[in-house]
């Protein structure tokens, strides 16, 4: 059973629904094209529109009364009196192989005078003649009258030293590499960057704007890796992947951490994943290497392959600023690009002659200075690590060493006990300062730096004090 | 405000050299003199004519690039070693397409090297080219010239002297370099003693000294400002200002050049608005402005800036590279040339290189801030000291504008500034800045007009600094002549005879506002 449709219902239906249509038709038309106005209204409300955001329009009363409540924060936090940088040593006099602080001298194993060359007598004769000749200071940027010949002298013989085609200086150390990797690496570049490098590194790299990818400390198989990921990202867009520059920043003797980069490796990565490798070579520069050329000369690397080296002139040679070498092509970019260069004043033609006869010094025929510092490092590292209690970081060939506390123990508060009793024992030493947005912070150290002038009998007294500190701290 | 004493003073003060009268009017208070700019517009034609050069220009560069292309001229400069194994290219070649094509052309006019103190004279050393400025080569031989170009305001850019001494006994008392940073074991006595004489030349509650002016910037704006806080800048501030503004985080935005208006429009908009995509109140508004603007010639409009900086509880940061030593009836700066009170402005910077002759930069201001920067400045904790003879270079010479030496020397630069500008106007020539500023800008707009001063100017013995694009603007290419307290009336006089050669020569008189005449033809009163 259940209700059928009968041939009449249908019938009925059909009749009734043309009816309607029929109907419309006899409609007048303002009655039809109200209706059909009114169906798209419905639509487009329903469908089509977006909701406004309520816009804030203020009256003058308001927007004054806005800048009259608004209180900005104090221009600088509260700081604390007792922040050691508040409370430095003053030093007076030479700071050479000893210093003089409150009226005592100490032995200095806190400067970065690995050569020695601060108080060199030869080196002040030169630096004199130059004020004499030239005056202090240098009063213009390279390009309007800055230029003294001097600097032409000085960026020559580095460039021979290192036997590339040229070389660049700059006025200050920090501001070199900060100045020359945004002047390579632009914002769609990418950066291969060891996680140790220095802050300068840090802050240049951070100027660039360039991607970064940091790789884990020294670790090859890191890089490598990340090296492989970006290689199937260029195989999926091939044409964007050949305007994409790449780089790899990487420091010869790590400042952070006293070890080595594993150079050679890195060097046989170039020429397969084709990325250019800028080497800052800061601290290895007249300490590494028979020559003192750096860790190309201690690892036998042709310098050739390096695109770019760039050091400082305020640690072995002893005077200020910084400077780079390479090929022309690579060189010659930073001066019209880097804008330390460029837009900042020259260096003091007092101290580029400071730097030429530091030079002069270096290359002298039967030098025994880089032997010599090399053989002391490895003494000294072999001295430290029978004391118990310490740990030493750094290769045993480099003349700067992180000393920390095992475990637990190694607190900056104890760190500071430590260089305070060393102090009162006429042995300058310093806690190693970081700021506290390093891309990765250390650990608390001592830094330790050798100079090349100590005696088997200071570096003895150096290990008797630091066994004597720790015995104080440990108990 | 500023109370308007209204009596003038007249020195005379006899020069030494020659026994000339420098008759310096430092005078008033009176606002509007000391704010008298002009910037008068571009000369229709001059603009015309500049766009027809560049395309012109670039027209023969692309047809050189061209010809170097396939093979018919040789290509010259460096080749990259590593080329031809896949690498991708280290520069784009559109990027240094004006490097080949218009710099290399004229490359000659910059980074001329000279081999003697930059004083008021000096010797650049005579290098020639064979192949059009592509590689040079020295003949040996120095010409001497009259130096427009160096920045050595107060004439401290000197080899003997008390200044000059006192820095040979230092190297020999100190050294050369401490090698470490300040915060470990870098702090000198000499450090304090400069940071304590510049805390009283300044009249500030306490400073900090860097080894380098542009460090001194870009190392420490991050360090005052952050993420959340908003810098006002002026559109033409310097390369380090923006560069420190950057590495800061802080949202920025710049203000029309020295418009106040303009500045007090987006201070009311930013405080009412607040960020623009989540409206939160900023944390703290920093307005940064130099004191002398070393392209422009002008001064910044203190007093106006410091009425807003209060009405609108900003903060001011003014960076006076160019003006401590150079302005102000004791050397002081901005804030003396507007006699106002230095605690008004909360963050003083400067620079040695200028006026002291040396090297390296300084932030002054309160003791609180001063201490702040100390901790956690880049520069004081990464950055090595600063080197014993450069430290006391500025010494003896704050010890020297203490004094009446001091005294002698800012009138002579003011008499200058003053004398100079006045000429080059009455010439005809279009010079921009305020009329007290040492910095005077002449506007020569036509590249070739630019490097064809330039030379003819060195042939008659005096350097000058001419600037283009990318430095200026594109259409106002001009040359930039740094007047100093050791130049001579003669020198000025020499260098005015020049310039009005040259001037007549290649028709440089560009301003509607004021008549053209030889030099021979205006009297000479001062």
């Amino acid at each position: 059973m259940g209700s059928s449709m009968t041939r009449g219902d249908i019938e009925s239906l059909a009749t009734d629904f043309y009816d309607l249509l029929e109907s419309f038709k006899h409609a007048p038309v303002y009655h039809l094209s109200f209706e059909i106005f009114l169906v798209l209204a419905v639509s487009w409300l329903v469908f089509f529109r977006k909701p406004r955001p309520i816009e804030k329009k203020l009256t003058e009363k308001e927007k004054q009364e806005l800048i009259d409540e608004w209180q900005p924060e104090p221009l600088v936090p509260s700081v604390d009196p007792n922040h050691p940088a508040l409370n430095v040593r003053v030093l007076d006099g030479i700071v050479g192989k000893t210093v003089e602080i409150d009226g005592r001298k100490s032995l200095n194993f806190a400067t970065f005078n690995f050569l020695n060359f601060v108080g060199k007598q030869r080196i002040a004769d030169k630096a004199i003649q130059a004020v004499q000749k030239y005056g202090v200071g240098s009063c213009g940027p390279r390009g309007f009258y800055g230029t003294i010949d001097i600097h032409l002298e000085l960026e020559e013989r580095l460039a021979r030293f290192f036997n590339c085609e040229e070389g660049i200086i700059y006025s200050y150390g920090f501001s070199t590499i900060a100045s020359i990797i945004p002047a390579y690496s632009k914002r769609n570049d990418i950066l291969f960057v060891d996680e140790g490098v220095h802050y300068a590194i840090q802050k240049g790299v951070e100027a660039s704007r360039s991607h970064v990818k940091w790789f884990r400390h020294n670790d090859i198989a890191d890089l490598e890796r990340l090296l492989a990921e970006q290689e199937i990202l260029d195989k999926k867009n091939p044409k964007k992947a050949r305007s994409i520059r790449r780089f790899l920043i990487i420091e010869g003797l790590y400042v952070n951490y006293g070890d080595i980069c594993p150079i050679q490796r890195m060097v046989e990565l170039k020429y397969k994943y084709k990325y250019r490798i800028f080497l800052d070579e800061s601290v290895s520069f007249g300490t590494i290497g028979q020559t003192g050329r750096g860790v190309t000369e201690y690892y036998n690397i042709d310098r050739q392959k390096i695109d770019l080296i760039s050091s400082t002139l305020e640690y072995a040679a002893g005077s200020i600023g910084g400077f780079a070498v390479g090929s022309s092509f690579v060189v010659d970019h930073q001066r019209l690009s880097a804008q330390g260069y460029c837009f900042s004043a020259s260096l003091p033609p007092l101290l580029a002659a400071a730097a030429i006869e530091a030079l002069n010094i270096m290359e002298e025929e039967n030098t025994t200075l880089f032997e010599t510092i090399m053989d002391k490092s490895k003494r000294l590292h072999k001295k430290i690590l029978s004391i118990k209690g310490y740990i030493v970081n750094g290769d045993e060939i480099s003349p700067l060493k992180h000393l920390r506390l095992t475990n637990t123990l190694n607190t900056i508060g104890r760190l500071e006990e430590i260089v305070q009793f060393a102090q009162s024992r006429d042995i300058t030493i310093t806690v190693a300062r970081y700021l506290s947005d390093e891309h990765r912070l250390p650990e608390p150290s001592i830094r330790l730096i050798l100079n090349v002038e100590m005696n088997d009998e200071e570096l003895e007294f150096l290990c008797t004090v630091l066994q004597e500190a720790l015995v104080k701290v440990t108990t | 405000m500023i109370d308007t004493i209204s009596s003038t003073v007249h020195e005379k003060i006899k020069s030494d050299k020659n026994n000339y009268k420098y008759d310096c009017k430092l005078s008033t208070n009176n606002e509007d003199d000391l704010q008298s700019e002009e910037f008068e517009e571009t000369p229709l034609y001059a603009a015309v004519l500049t766009y027809i050069s560049y395309a012109i220009l670039c027209l023969f560069g692309w047809l050189r690039d061209f010809l170097r292309q396939s093979n018919i001229e040789t290509k010259r400069g460096a080749i990259d070693p590593n080329a031809s194994l896949g690498f991708v290219p280290l520069y784009q070649s559109y990027e240094s397409f004006y490097t080949r094509n218009m710099y290399t052309r004229v490359r000659d006019i910059f980074n001329r090297p000279i081999a003697s103190v930059p004083g008021p004279q000096f010797e650049l050393t005579e290098r020639l080219s064979d192949d059009y400025n592509w590689t040079y080569r020295f003949t040996g031989k120095t010409i001497r010239a009259i130096n427009l170009g160096s920045y050595n305001y107060l004439g401290f850019a000197e080899k003997t002297g008390p200044c000059a001494t006192e820095s040979i006994s230092a190297i020999k008392s100190f050294g050369i370099a401490t090698c470490s940073t300040s915060s470990e074991t870098g702090t000198q006595r000499y450090q304090i003693e400069l940071e304590q004489l510049l805390t009283e030349f300044l009249g500030v509650e306490s400073c900090i000294a860097f080894g380098m002016g542009f460090a001194t910037n870009a190392l420490n704006i991050p360090v005052m400002a952050s993420k959340g806080d908003l810098i006002l800048s002026d559109e033409l501030n310097h390369v380090s200002l923006i560069l420190g503004i950057r590495l800061s985080g802080a949202s920025s935005q710049t203000f029309a050049h020295n418009d106040m208006n303009d500045l007090e429009k987006k201070l009311r908009a930013a405080i009412v608005q607040g960020h623009p995509r989540t409206n939160r109140p900023w944390k703290k508004i920093i307005i940064v402005v130099e004191g002398v603007y070393s392209m422009e010639g002008s001064i910044c409009r203190l007093p106006q800036l410091i009425e807003l900086k209060k009405k609108y509880k900003a903060y001011l940061y003014m960076d006076e590279a160019h003006s401590i030593g150079a302005m102000g009836k004791h050397g002081r700066g901005i804030v003396d040339y507007f006699n106002v009170d230095t605690k008004d402005v909360d963050i003083l910077m400067g620079t040695f290189t200028k006026s002291f002759g040396s090297a390296g930069g300084y932030i002054a201001g309160k003791k609180s801030l001063i201490d702040h920067i100390r901790i956690n400045s880049h520069a004081n904790n990464y950055a090595t000291s600063m080197s014993a003879p450069i430290v006391q270079q500025i010494i003896s010479s704050l010890h020297l504008l203490n004094g009446p030496e001091g005294k002698k020397r800012i009138y002579q630069l003011a008499d200058n500034t003053r004398y100079f500008r006045q000429k080059l106007v009455d010439m005809g020539f279009i010079i921009y800045g305020n009329k007290n500023s040492p910095v005077v800008p002449m506007l020569l707009y036509m590249p070739a007009r630019v490097t064809r001063f330039n030379r003819e100017m060195l042939r008659r013995g005096i350097a000058v600094v001419t600037v283009g694009f990318p430095a200026t603007k594109l259409l106002e290419a001009r040359v930039r002549f740094c007047l100093s307290a050791a130049h001579t009336r003669q020198m000025l006089d020499a260098a005015l005879k020049a310039i009005d050669e040259v001037g007549t020569d290649i028709s440089i008189r560009y301003s509607t506002r004021h008549e053209h005449r030889r030099l021979r033809d205006i009297s000479s009163e001062k």
